[in-house]
């Protein structure tokens, strides 16, 4: 046995410093959060609202757009398609709308990141780290707090989705820029760019394909957080899931299931389309 | 117009944690003759120019020759200071490099010094005409005349037909072209160029040094080519310099320096270029 002596106490004072700040400034992030809300209730309401064959157009005219090829437009076109045969579409727009928002403000919040951490090693030495713990916390764990801050709702999910999403795109993002060519980055420079200028001109534009390919991660990343979500608010497919185990109707669930796992591939694929669109001839 | 001419005097780059502080003891050592080597076990910095010392003339077709590790880059690099050299003076013209400040030197860059990369340094999606207009764009002209004045150029060097092409579609030897229609397109009097021909095919090597040569006899540019190649230096030069160990070893006209190569390192060189 341990020596209860050499036991530190951290649970309680956290759990005190937690209620105190909530007590304090809780009114502040619940204002914030309506602000969000807001913001992804347009968004949800535009998907929901929208007739469903627009929806399908939509997506297949993004798909074809982006490979030139009517195979995966079709395919896609009819994996949405099924999402409403199954019964899904409303929940799927719902989390549809999740999904977006969540990777919206993981780019906006997670660009800028990446480019300091390009920058500044030792931020990176330090942030690094971070990143993991991010990803292999339990995301119950700051879902509480979460919920004390904002309360029950998609707000809270939101930002469990945006934790869970974020890391893919700082890391792509920063290890695109440092794989950058060298000689096109030496080159603004000989040219007379200004830092500004290089990074938007050169080193942005060598990056992309890298900062693609984290946005398709983060996209798989928000997805596993459906479920979670669902717990604390979003509604969605992960309630459809949640409700199907909560009343042990397997039925429910697995086809509930099914329509994450569809969203799945046309999110993979909208996001790796168009990574081969920009990289396209590179090859 | 012809280019300025060019003269670096006494330059030292040290690569190291503290320069500053291991200075008076490379310049002790560096007196002696020591090797870069030694100067490294002995105090933890890399010299990349010991002291170099060099004076381009004006206008003409300059190769600075030495083998890999030489400092031959770090010196191109010096003259638009893309290296700032920790002692020592550069000076272009009437211009000295070493003391412009930063907005200075970015107008110098944009203006009087123009660059070509081994690997062409190109940006890969976009056009032969967009890269060829990016220095003017950076320096804020706008789309339209940037465009005109890059088709100038690329109908120049005989490249309108890949104007609208993405660079990476092109073979290495018209990547390198483009790459020197961007060094041309800013009018700078001055064209650095490292190891140019370094990523070419035997015989496309040869086109775009024919190429060169036979821009240079009308531009008069000051134009300063690395190589390691001792073919390429016999082949390009108007004037060439040795580099080795970080010093300058000889320079002067070819011809110069075959009658009295200064040591036996020279010697070995261009008797390499005769083979």
């Amino acid at each position: 046995m341990f020596p209860e002596s050499l036991i530190i106490d951290i649970a309680t004072p956290v759990t005190a410093a937690l209620e105190n700040f909530v007590a304090q400034s809780g009114d502040g992030f619940k204002e914030a959060s309506k602000h969000v809300l807001g913001v992804l209730l347009l968004l949800e309401s535009a998907l929901r609202g929208a007739p469903w064959w627009l929806v399908i157009l939509v997506i297949a005219a993004l798909v074809f757009a982006l490979t030139r090829r009517f195979a995966p437009t079709v395919t896609l076109a009819a994996a949405t398609f099924l999402l409403g045969v199954l019964g899904l579409w409303d929940a799927a727009m719902q989390t549809l709308a999740l999904m977006i928002a969540a990777l919206i403000v993981a780019v906006i919040v997670g660009l800028p990141l990446g480019v300091l951490l390009a920058r500044h090693n030792r931020l990176r030495a330090f942030t690094l780290p971070v990143l993991d713990a991010m990803q292999t916390l339990p995301s119950f764990v700051y879902l509480v707090p979460a919920l004390l801050l904002f309360g029950l709702g998609k707000v809270p999910a939101l930002l469990a989705t945006v934790i869970y999403a974020l890391p893919p795109i700082i890391r792509l993002t920063d290890l695109g820029l440092r794989h950058a060519d060298p000689d096109a980055v030496e080159a603004a420079d000989a040219f007379g760019a200004t830092p500004t200028q290089k990074l938007f001109w050169v080193e942005l534009p060598l990056a992309l394909p890298s900062i693609l390919a984290g946005l398709n991660q983060a996209c798989m990343m928000a997805l596993s957080m459906v479920v979670v979500a669902a717990m604390i608010g979003a509604r969605g497919l992960g309630e459809q899931v949640l409700l199907g185990i909560q009343r042990l109707d397997t039925g429910r669930a697995l086809v509930a299931g099914l329509g994450i796992v569809v969203l799945a591939i046309l999110l993979d694929r909208l996001t790796q389309a168009t990574v081969r669109a920009v990289s396209a001839g590179s090859k | 117009m012809s280019g300025p001419p060019i003269s670096l005097s006494g330059i030292t780059v040290l690569y190291g944690p503290k320069p500053a502080a291991a200075w008076p003891r490379v310049q002790a050592m560096a007196r002696e003759g020591a090797s870069i080597a030694a100067i490294r076990t002995a105090t933890g910095h890399v010299p990349g120019l010991l002291d170099a010392t060099l004076d381009l003339p004006a206008g003409s077709l300059c190769v600075v020759m030495g083998l890999s590790g030489s400092g031959k880059s770090t010196l191109l690099r010096c003259i638009n200071r893309l290296v700032t050299p920790f002692a020592g003076r550069v000076q272009v013209g009437e211009v000295d490099v070493t003391a412009l400040d930063v907005a200075a030197l970015r107008a110098f860059r944009r203006t009087s010094a123009a660059m070509v990369f081994q690997h062409f340094g190109l940006l890969p999606r976009r056009s032969a005409l967009e890269n060829v207009a990016f220095p003017l764009r950076i320096a804020g002209k706008p789309p339209a005349a940037a465009h005109d004045a890059a088709r100038a150029v690329l109908a120049r060097l005989g490249l309108d037909a890949v104007a609208g092409e993405p660079v990476e579609a092109l073979s290495a030897g018209m990547k390198q072209r483009v790459g020197l229609a961007r060094a041309l397109v800013t009018d700078a009097p001055v064209l650095l160029m490292d190891e140019p021909f370094g990523a070419l095919d035997p015989i496309t090597r040869r086109a775009v040094q024919d190429e060169l040569k036979g821009l240079q006899r009308d531009l008069r540019k000051t134009v300063v080519v690395i190589t390691h190649d001792p073919h390429e230096a016999l082949r390009l030069a108007d004037f060439i310099a040795v580099v080795r160990e970080g010093r300058v070893v000889q320079s002067g006209a070819p011809d110069a320096l075959m009658r009295a190569p200064a040591d036996d390192h020279v010697a070995a060189l261009l008797a390499a270029a005769q083979t």
